[in-house]
């Protein structure tokens, strides 16, 4: 707690594109009222005054994937009483995870003039792979709505509730028909968490899945349909490891289908 | 007896990124002076690689949550070329106007949230809106009309769903558009008292020989499409762009870095724009920026901001227009079968220029990938402006100097994450 009893909030980026931290930026009209109610004790993008651990509440954006930042996230588990990682890369990987099925020594040369004076893991990996995470929110990005609805939880000490349930009940409940059924689209929703609203389908096009996996998913059941209706491992291989593709319940299936 | 003096910042706060800032001074000489970029590299043009043409735009969004419509429109365009598709004017439209969404959330987040704290003597806009409300409520709701153009057309602000190769997978109907005009006349007077605003502002001085490159158009003011001009002579097809913008890396940077000619620091991005194409912003912008006696070029690189606020109020006029002539489109896409080919595209993403070029097999799966972010055109710009300002640092208190270099930084609007494919100061005298 700061000096005047309110809540100290850290928002932490790794290898990221930022939007997850946009999110809380974009939070407009309630984005004044929360720094009302907390106080921002560390958010680079959005203030340089940088104030010292120890923090009541960290939001994590990112994967981490070079070794300065295996320090930097010990560090703030350290600094921080509660951590929630936040979107695709700091729940899954992220996109840049898709170097772990690769070399990344090859991927610096296709990229770099001179590949030597770049620092890399080898993998970039979900922050619960190197500490322990007290929450995750997932998504590409995160749902904003959702964001402020576990923040006001948290600050008044109750706990969030967060979907267990796959992307389909929202289409349901939305009344969008079944893109597989009635448009032969491939749609990662039967595996997938809730949390978008079913953006893709209502848009007329299949989940690519960038909330991760639901609570239990049957990823090989999806695998085994999306072939007998003619896909090839190629595009299977390609829809399953995309924005969060190295998240664990996907991944282990997916390896073992290759 | 010799003085010295070391500017360091190790993390740039209020960038989109990681970057740290270095400089050595000695006897008000600069001894050395290198912006690093430690974002951590993500290798997008390596993992594009063995991708489906189709999920391109989709992944390449993911380099940047502030501009993703940018990635997803230089993509698709360099795509589009490589298939001969030409999309019809109606779809044209509609990406133009979910651009000119992008350009009011981009700008005004950078000139509100991220760089007018540096003007007026705050850490931050949550700072700065305890004492000036009134503008910060103003610019949030400003920022959230283009994010809610975004919305209504991509399906939400930050990745958007609905753009693809050949269009969208689905366009909105009239009523889906028809709210964002309940408010637009109040939009509007934002954007233009902003303009006021930000005139209103203590500039500090800088002026610097400058090359200005970026997009023009005969049509209307360049954005999704057009050729390569600069105020020195360049005027080349957007194909020939690598031709033009050279690559150059440094030890101490993940980003790479571009030089015109292969010699020169240039400058991409709003100011570029406004200074080239300033006679084809919306007359009544046009007409305020006359008002007001801005002149152009604007070659003060601290006035960018206004360059930014002359494009939101510009933008808003446009997305307006385009609103009240919408009709959805006969198709929402247009499909055609992928073909083996090479193909390169710009459009004008709120920082400056952004590149794609691509090459797919027959089955339209990437063989090659090569993108450049504005951020990593702009980087050598950045450094020749501090290098400018050096001298000045010297007699200034450490945490001074210090703001001050951030302060030129931020006058970018450096997006870190896009060029790590930015900022921490740290300015030595000895």
């Amino acid at each position: 707690m700061s000096r005047d009893g309110k809540v100290k909030l850290a928002v932490y980026k790794f290898s990221s594109c930022d939007g997850c931290q946009l999110q809380v930026l974009n939070l407009e009209d309630d984005l004044l009222e929360l720094a009302n109610q907390v106080e921002v004790s560390y958010f680079m993008e959005a203030t340089r005054r940088a104030q010292p651990g120890p923090y009541d509440l960290a939001l994590v954006e990112g994967s981490v994937s070079t070794p300065h930042e295996e320090d930097v996230i010990k560090k703030a588990r350290d600094d921080s009483k509660l951590l929630v990682a936040i979107g695709a890369c700091a729940t899954a990987g992220g996109i840049q995870a898709l170097r772990n099925w690769s070399d990344v020594e090859l991927f610096k040369k296709i990229v770099y003039p001179k590949p030597e004076w770049i620092t890399a893991l080898k993998t970039a990996t979900p922050i619960s792979q190197h500490v322990k995470v007290d929450l995750e929110l997932m998504g590409c990005p995160i749902n904003k709505n959702q964001l402020i609805y576990v923040i006001s939880q948290l600050l008044r000490g109750k706990k969030p509730y967060v979907p267990t349930y796959s992307v389909c009940l929202e289409c349901k409940a939305k009344g969008t028909p079944c893109v597989i059924v009635t448009k032969d689209v491939s749609c990662m929703g039967p595996v997938t968490m809730a949390g978008c609203g079913a953006l893709c389908p209502s848009y007329g096009r299949g989940c690519y899945s960038c909330f991760g996996p639901m609570d239990d998913p049957n990823p090989r059941s999806l695998i085994d349909y999306l072939t007998s209706q003619g896909a090839d491992k190629g595009e299977v291989l390609r829809l399953l490891r995309m924005f969060t593709g190295y998240s664990e319940k996907f991944r282990k299936v997916v390896d073992e289908y290759e | 007896m010799s003085m010295s003096k070391e500017i360091k910042v190790d993390y740039l706060a209020r960038v989109e990124g990681e970057g740290a800032l270095h400089i050595k001074l000695k006897d008000g000489k600069v001894e050395d002076l290198s912006l690093r970029i430690f974002e951590p590299p993500r290798f997008f043009e390596a993992f594009l690689v063995g991708r489906s043409y189709l999920e391109v735009p989709d992944i390449t969004a993911r380099i940047c949550g502030i501009c993703p419509v940018a990635y997803q429109m230089s993509s698709a365009r360099a795509l589009e070329k490589i298939l001969g598709l030409d999309v019809p004017d109606d779809i044209r439209k509609l990406r133009k106007l979910l651009y000119l969404g992008e350009y009011i959330e981009s700008h005004v987040l950078h000139a509100y949230l991220l760089h007018a704290p540096d003007f007026l003597g705050y850490e931050s806009a949550l700072e700065m809106a305890r004492d000036h409300p009134d503008v910060v409520k103003a610019a949030l709701r400003l920022k959230q009309w283009g994010n809610r153009v975004m919305e209504v057309i991509g399906g939400r602000s930050v990745h958007p769903v609905s753009p693809r190769v050949g269009g969208f997978h689905r366009a909105p109907k009239m009523e889906e558009l028809g709210p964002l005009l309940t408010n637009v006349k109040e939009i509007k007077r934002t954007a233009f008292d902003a303009i006021d605003w930000v005139m209103d502002l203590k500039y500090p001085d800088l002026n610097r020989d400058t090359e200005y490159i970026s997009l023009s158009s005969k049509d209307e003011y360049a954005l999704l499409d057009g050729r390569i001009r600069s105020n020195k002579g360049i005027d080349v097809p957007e194909e020939d762009f690598e031709k033009v913008c050279v690559e150059s890396q440094v030890p101490y940077s993940t980003a790479r870095r571009y030089m015109v000619r292969g010699k020169t620091p240039y400058l991409a991005g709003p100011q570029a724009r406004v200074n080239l194409n300033h006679d084809k912003l919306a007359p009544e912008v046009l007409d305020k920026a006359r008002a007001l006696g801005i002149s152009f070029p604007i070659s003060n690189p601290y006035k960018s901001i206004i360059a930014r606020m002359l494009e939101v109020a510009h933008s808003v006029v446009e997305a307006e227009e385009i609103i009240r002539e919408y009709r959805p489109p006969a198709s929402p896409y247009v499909k055609k079968e992928p073909r083996a080919g090479e193909g390169a595209a710009i459009t004008e993403a709120p920082r400056g220029m952004l590149f794609h070029r691509y090459s797919i097999d027959s089955k339209g799966i990437v063989k090659k990938a090569s993108i450049v972010s504005p951020t990593s055109q702009n980087q050598s710009s950045i450094e020749a402006d501090l290098l400018e300002l050096a001298p000045r640092l010297a007699s200034m208190q450490n945490d001074k100097a210090t703001w001050l270099c951030e302060q030129t930084i931020r006058n970018y609007d450096p997006c870190i994450s896009c060029s790590a494919h930015f900022l921490k100061l740290d300015l030595a005298s000895e």
